[in-house]
């Protein structure tokens, strides 16, 4: 019996908000321009990771799909991924066109701007899906038929939104108080659906790539390629699938090359891919691959990040939802403003990163918190970021020759419009 | 464990952090076993201190050491004036000097009656006589920093005679304690101490000693009445000196006005600045926003804490910064320089550097506009403060004692 492995790369950076002061708000109108020694540097950060990350991964994943005919994966990238590579790197973006290029990589839709839009407004979650879509076209000549949420922010309602839009795959996190005593390594229908198939990233796998790879207080440290292989064999049985899901970044950034762990990839490639009727799939390939195992209902939001799985590194205090309720409350004004520049800052204040960088869940989550965060703590980066939403409506009210009610009842989170 | 402690002053009598400090850390130690024997420049009766032996070194009144604090130390004479000046022909004990030399001299005759097992001396002032303790009884010295003259003294220099004591003292010690990690650089870097000779110890909070005390909005009336109108109160509450960074604040606290008008601003304390700050506020333009209450104590003292939204230590240089942690006690949101130690232990903050006027204005403006902020940042504070307790201080001076005793670090 034929058992594969989808292997599926998460591509993103978000543009940081940097310092940007009360007095800059109605003075100057660039939050994502800091051009110092900061952490909040985009383009210092983005070829540091490039250098780190996507370079050689790319270089890697390029001789495996050389090396391995059989070899196939899946990556998601982020319209901000792009935007930045286009403006700070082509040669990373032509290193990703050339491996998309071989028929072997799928990519799989989301929002462009790697916003959390799903649960505000609908309206916005589709402009943005479309967006992305377009631009997917537009760079690699390919059209998404799998989704993914952003964080992997998953529920029945978004299974069925997938379903009617055509995908024919959903991506989602394989946790335990879902799954129950179901195994994630199996094709699921989502419940409500016709056609669209559900694949459920194996976290304990997965995790031990991306998480504990290089802890060597891990008892399991260091992990074999050959171990790992073993690993999954056991774990798979006689199930047909074993989802890899990761970040992109999980391969020289967040584990570094010293760790050794390009060398573990290729090995463990190679040596799966050596066993009888062991495959790679792109994730469509893999829902299609065996026939669902049953149907799955999460009726409540399931993501891929922190212990609990929730929703709550983003929406877990009241700075995120304030944060987050004042910024879709001027959706209306902002696009029928028709100002590009305007809906773009507007949206690329709606990545899921800002929220995150808000987070105050300190004693279990936040170690990995302060890790991915470049603000020196979770209340600098509200202030900044509300600063630049206050920016924001100063715009609007300048575009539409609104007053001052104007202000205090979007400030309140309302939604006003001049007739 | 017999303990010679060697300290300034004790409340009720105490001009900062210092005295309250050693109180707390006292009363720990001796509920964990400890006896104590501890030594005051002045003579009075400290109500609630029955825990331990306190010794009065000279007759003087409380009231009678004015510039003799441990703050004080700008007051100090040059050591020569008095060096080899028998101690009886030393005055009227109306120079610090004079009373530090009987402080000696007085802890000279105790030592060797009592035999401490360790001898813990805090502060410049005290440190002399820690180090005669040590030769004649052979007990090791504890040396504890709550402050260096660096800090006392600002963006300035200070007083080479005191750095001279501080100095001498921290090579003679057989063991430096520092309050914060910011002190123990200090000690480091610019006295030339090996890095492995000091250890942390933070300081905490005594949660009991608020009890009873319940707020009833009158002493800060008008403040309570603006608040009601939207106004957002912005205190510190301090001594009115060059280590404080108030004009800074008080700059920072202008530029915000230029943003966000319904800001009121709560200077508490006194001190040799007052005049100029006062002349600050109002070349600034702010004077009508700028509170000053003079130096307060008992519920006038608290009163500012609870009366406060946001609570600003500013300073250049803080060791600690205790002052904080009953701010978050009384439901304040914290912003701390970057300079001040208690930032160390506690997340739920925000932090500047104290000559960052923008920083701080931009932080005071964006708490007063978002109650979310402002709400998070006092939630947070409450849950970290707690954990900060004068047992654990306690414990991990035993555990310090013990190792120097044995003469692990011999």
């Amino acid at each position: 019996m034929s058992r594969g492995i989808s292997l599926y790369l998460h591509v993103h950076q978000p543009y940081r908000v940097k310092p940007y002061s009360v007095f800059d708000i109605g003075e100057q109108h660039e939050y994502f321009d800091l051009r110092d020694d900061s952490k909040l540097n985009n383009e210092k950060i983005f070829h540091k990771v490039a250098d780190k990350s996507y370079r050689p991964m790319t270089a890697m994943l390029q001789k495996l799909l050389d090396t391995h005919p059989d070899f196939h994966f899946s990556l998601s990238i982020t319209g901000d991924f792009i935007d930045q590579a286009e403006q700070f790197a082509p040669d990373v973006l032509d290193s990703f066109k050339k491996l998309v290029a071989s028929g072997r990589v799928e990519i799989v839709a989301e929002t462009f701007y790697h916003s959390m839009a799903f649960f505000y407004s609908l309206t916005e979650f589709e402009a943005q899906v479309e967006m992305h879509r377009k631009k997917i076209h537009d760079v690699f000549g390919v059209t998404p038929t799998a989704f993914r949420n952003t964080e992997l922010a998953y529920n029945d309602e978004l299974a069925k939104w997938a379903d009617a839009a055509g995908y024919k795959t959903v991506l989602a996190e394989g946790w335990d108080s879902v799954l129950e005593w179901r195994s994630p390594n199996h094709v699921y229908r989502p419940v409500g659906t016709e056609n669209i198939r559900l694949l459920l990233k194996n976290y304990h796998l997965s995790d031990d790539i991306a998480f504990r790879f290089s802890n060597q207080a891990w008892n399991e440290w260091p992990l074999t390629s050959g171990k790992y292989v073993d690993w999954i064999n056991t774990s798979l049985g006689d199930a047909p699938l074993m989802n890899l899901f990761m970040d992109f970044e999980t391969f020289g950034e967040h584990q570094w090359a010293d760790t050794g762990i390009f060398t573990f990839f290729e090995q463990f490639v190679g040596e799966w891919l050596q066993q009888d009727g062991a495959k790679f799939y792109t994730v469509t390939d893999a829902a299609q691959s065996a026939e669902p195992a049953g149907e799955l209902s999460m009726p409540t939001t399931v993501t891929w990040a922190d212990s609990e799985r929730d929703l709550s590194a983003w929406f877990g205090n009241s700075m995120q939802n304030e944060a987050a309720k004042h910024l879709y409350a001027m959706e209306e004004d902002i696009v029928r403003s028709g100002d590009e520049k305007l809906i773009s800052d507007w949206r690329n204040l709606q990545s899921s990163d800002h929220l995150y960088y808000m987070a105050t869940k300190w004693l279990t989550d936040g170690d990995v918190h302060a890790y991915f965060s470049p603000y020196d703590s979770p209340y600098d980066a509200f202030l900044y970021y509300m600063n630049a939403i206050r920016d924001v409506r100063w715009r609007i009210m300048k575009l539409h020759h609104l007053g001052h009610d104007y202000e205090s009842a979007v400030a309140d989170g309302q939604k006003v419009h001049e007739e | 464990m017999n303990i010679l402690m060697l300290g300034w002053e004790l409340p009720p009598y105490n001009s900062g952090g210092l005295g309250v400090a050693c109180y707390h850390m006292s009363k720990a130690l001796a509920q964990q076993g400890a006896t104590i024997d501890f030594v005051l420049p002045y003579t009075a009766q400290h109500p609630g201190v029955d825990f331990m032996t306190v010794h009065n070194a000279t007759g003087l009144r409380p009231e009678d050491r004015v510039h003799m604090g441990s703050y004080d130390s700008k007051y100090m004479e040059s050591l020569e004036t008095l060096d080899g000046v028998d101690v009886e022909d030393a005055g009227d004990l109306t120079t610090m000097r004079a009373v530090q030399k009987h402080y000696t001299k007085f802890v000279e005759g105790l030592a060797p009656q009592i035999q401490p097992d360790v001898i813990h001396a805090h502060d410049w002032l005290t440190m002399e006589a820690g180090v005669r303790a040590k030769e004649l009884t052979g007990a090791p010295l504890v040396v504890h920093v709550h402050a260096t003259e660096f800090d006392r003294s600002g963006e300035q220099y200070g007083n080479p005679v005191v750095h001279e004591i501080e100095q001498e003292a921290l090579q003679m010690a057989d063991r430096i304690i520092a309050v914060s990690n910011i002190t123990k650089n200090i000690i480091v870097e610019r006295y030339g101490i090996p890095a492995d000779m000091v250890e942390v110890v933070h300081n905490a909070i005594d949660i009991d000693s608020f009890k009873g005390y319940e707020y009833d909005q009158r002493d800060y009336r008008y403040l309570e009445d603006l608040k009601h109108e939207g106004y957002t109160v912005v205190a510190t509450l301090t001594r009115f000196t060059v280590q404080k960074g108030l004009t800074h604040f008080m700059r920072a606290a202008a530029r915000a006005c230029e943003k966000y008008d319904r800001l009121v601003f709560l200077f508490a304390g006194d001190g040799e600045q007052r005049d100029e700050l006062i002349a600050q506020a109002a070349d600034l333009g702010i004077a009508d926003k700028v509170y000053f209450t003079g130096f307060v104590r008992g519920k006038q003292w608290r009163d500012v804490y609870s009366v406060a939204d946001v609570f600003v230590m500013s300073s250049v240089s803080e060791p600690f910064g205790l002052t904080a942690l009953e701010a978050a006690h009384h439901g304040c949101a914290l912003l701390i320089s970057k300079q001040s130690g208690v930032g160390e232990v506690l997340k739920s903050i925000l932090r500047f550097d104290f000559w960052d006027t923008e920083r701080l204005a931009n932080q005071l403006v964006g708490i007063a506009l978002s109650p979310a902020l402002e709400s998070s940042l006092k939630d947070g504070v409450k849950e970290e403060y707690a954990h900060l307790s004068w047992r654990d201080v306690a414990t991990k001076c035993i555990d310090l004692y013990g190792r120097v005793k044995s003469g692990v670090f011999a």
